[in-house]
């Protein structure tokens, strides 16, 4: 057996600590990149304050609001054909007629409100909110900016378009539109010629 | 062997390159033809340089002629910009065919942004209609020319095609006199004024992305856009080649390209594909995406996907 010096010592054990502290170095940040991995797996769930300054302009309420009718009326639960004016206006209810109605979205008691299926009250600004309860998964994609339309700066100041820019909540199917005109055949291609 | 010692003999002895021999026609040429009232930048025109080899004063001045030019010919005042690449950018797009109905917005906003010609019609977005469940992907299959009361069809999807600034351009690759080329942001532009309409590159696109100018282009003075890129959207000569430029003149100043502005359905995504938090990145980094004709090796910037099912409800 070789003997080592009180110095020989003093180095191996100074040398084993940093070995040790190196070891316990690396495996934390194996843990910290693994934890970072996790986080990067839901990038698509991104905070809805992210986009909230962002969105592009509200349309208006344009005649006057749900409460100026609707607090002198008696509240009326029971799910059925509305009569005036309500059977014009704000058109015919398509999304999803059969299980829904006006009430699993409007507010029965505070008819300037949206009523999320908690119970909470929503204003209609944050109408997108109710969307985000069945929609979930075109939510979150609208949140991160792939289901929607974006204008204005690529780099800079963005304008999200949201649900109802293009959907029309009581009828939310994208419309059907008329093409613009079809490119000229090569046989129709007409080069003005000088006289 | 010797007959080619003896064409470089001959060439030294001469000391005449085949550039200044040209440049001397072209000088006995205009100065035979030049009509009384020409001025100094018709000159400038015909000896003008490669757009990479003019200096800042040169580019300027042409700047301004072509300003001065464009502001008589077209009634409006004009601005021609050369703004450079922005350092640290690669642009990038993506397409949600799920959500492009073919409705053709995209198509006509590019005329009106880039001042194409409209006789004869030049588009730089072609919309090819394919039928669902059938063997696609090329684009003999497809129909360009559709044209029902009302879009989408049932039965039918719609994928539109405009340059996809390929990483590996086969269309720069192919120019004999280097008219085209890449930016450093990726985009490949072409110098109108040097290029000499062999339309080699048009040969070599396989996406079809390329458009001659086959007459004199005309665009209506009403409608000219005044705001524009020397490597873009100013009026082309006829005879030249031209090509999608992801609205050069609008994204380098940081704005979106004219397609994804007027886009109804939002389908089309534009950004920086270098910055993680950018509309394409998030595309790139959450759904599957494809390329037209990846196997031919030209690793187009141009991604498409589909984010939804097949339920886009048509009557």
């Amino acid at each position: 057996m070789a003997q080592f010096n009180w110095y020989q010592r003093i180095l191996f054990s100074v040398m084993l600590c940093v070995a040790a502290a190196a070891v316990v170095f690396v495996s934390s940040g194996d843990i910290l990149a693994a934890e970072g991995m996790a986080q990067e797996e839901n990038i698509l769930d991104r905070p809805l304050e992210e986009i909230v300054g962002q969105l592009a302009p509200q349309n208006q309420l344009t005649l006057f609001p749900c409460s100026d009718c609707h607090n002198d009326l008696p509240p009326n639960p029971k799910k059925r054909e509305l009569g005036e004016p309500h059977n014009e206006l704000p058109g015919i209810f398509k999304h999803d007629a059969k299980n829904r109605w006006c009430l699993d979205c409007h507010d029965m008691r505070n008819r300037d409100k949206l009523r999320l299926l908690n119970g909470a009250l929503v204003d209609f600004k944050e109408y997108y909110r109710l969307c985000e309860q069945c929609h979930g998964r075109i939510y979150r994609e609208w949140k991160v900016g792939v289901h929607n339309k974006i204008t204005g700066h690529w780099k800079g100041e963005k304008q999200y378009w949201h649900c109802a820019k293009c959907h029309n909540p009581h009828d939310p199917v994208f419309k059907p539109q008329k093409p613009a005109p079809p490119p000229r055949k090569p046989t129709e291609i007409y080069i003005k010629t000088k006289k | 062997m010797s007959e080619n010692k003896n064409t470089e003999h001959r060439a030294q002895k001469t000391d005449i390159t085949r550039r200044k021999f040209l440049a001397g026609l072209a000088a006995c040429a205009s100065a035979l033809s030049l009509p009384l009232n020409a001025d100094a930048s018709m000159l400038e025109e015909y000896f003008r340089q490669h757009f990479k080899r003019l200096d800042k004063d040169e580019l300027n001045t042409i700047l301004k002629n072509l300003e001065k030019e464009f502001s008589q010919k077209y009634e409006k005042a004009v601005t021609v910009k050369a703004t450079p690449a922005m350092e640290d950018v690669l642009f990038g797009y993506t397409l949600d065919v799920s959500r492009c109905i073919g409705c053709r917005k995209c198509v006509y906003a590019c005329i009106k942004e880039n001042n194409q010609s409209r006789n004869p019609q030049i588009h730089w977005i072609k919309d090819l209609e394919f039928k669902r469940d059938e063997k696609w992907f090329h684009f003999k299959d497809s129909e360009p020319y559709y044209d029902p009361p009302e879009v989408p069809q049932k039965g039918r999807f719609y994928l539109p095609v405009q340059c996809q600034q390929c990483k590996n351009p086969p269309c720069v690759k192919v120019c004999p006199v280097k008219a085209t080329w890449q930016e450093p942001d990726g985009i490949v532009v072409v110098d109108y004024n040097w290029c000499i309409g062999c339309r080699y590159c048009m040969a070599a696109c396989p996406y079809e992305a390329r458009r001659f100018n086959w007459g004199k282009p005309d665009i209506p003075k009403e409608e000219l856009n005044p705001n524009m890129h020397y490597l873009g959207n100013r009026p082309r000569p006829k005879g030249v080649v031209e090509k999608c430029t992801w609205c050069i003149q609008r994204t380098r100043e940081g704005r979106y390209p004219a397609c994804i502005e007027i886009c109804p359905t939002g389908a089309r995504k534009f950004g920086n594909l270098l910055d993680p938090e950018s509309d394409v990145r998030q595309v790139l980094d959450n759904f599957r995406v494809f390329r037209l004709k990846e196997d031919l090796g030209t690793n187009p910037k141009f991604f498409y996907f589909f984010s939804l099912g097949t339920h886009i409800k048509a009557k």
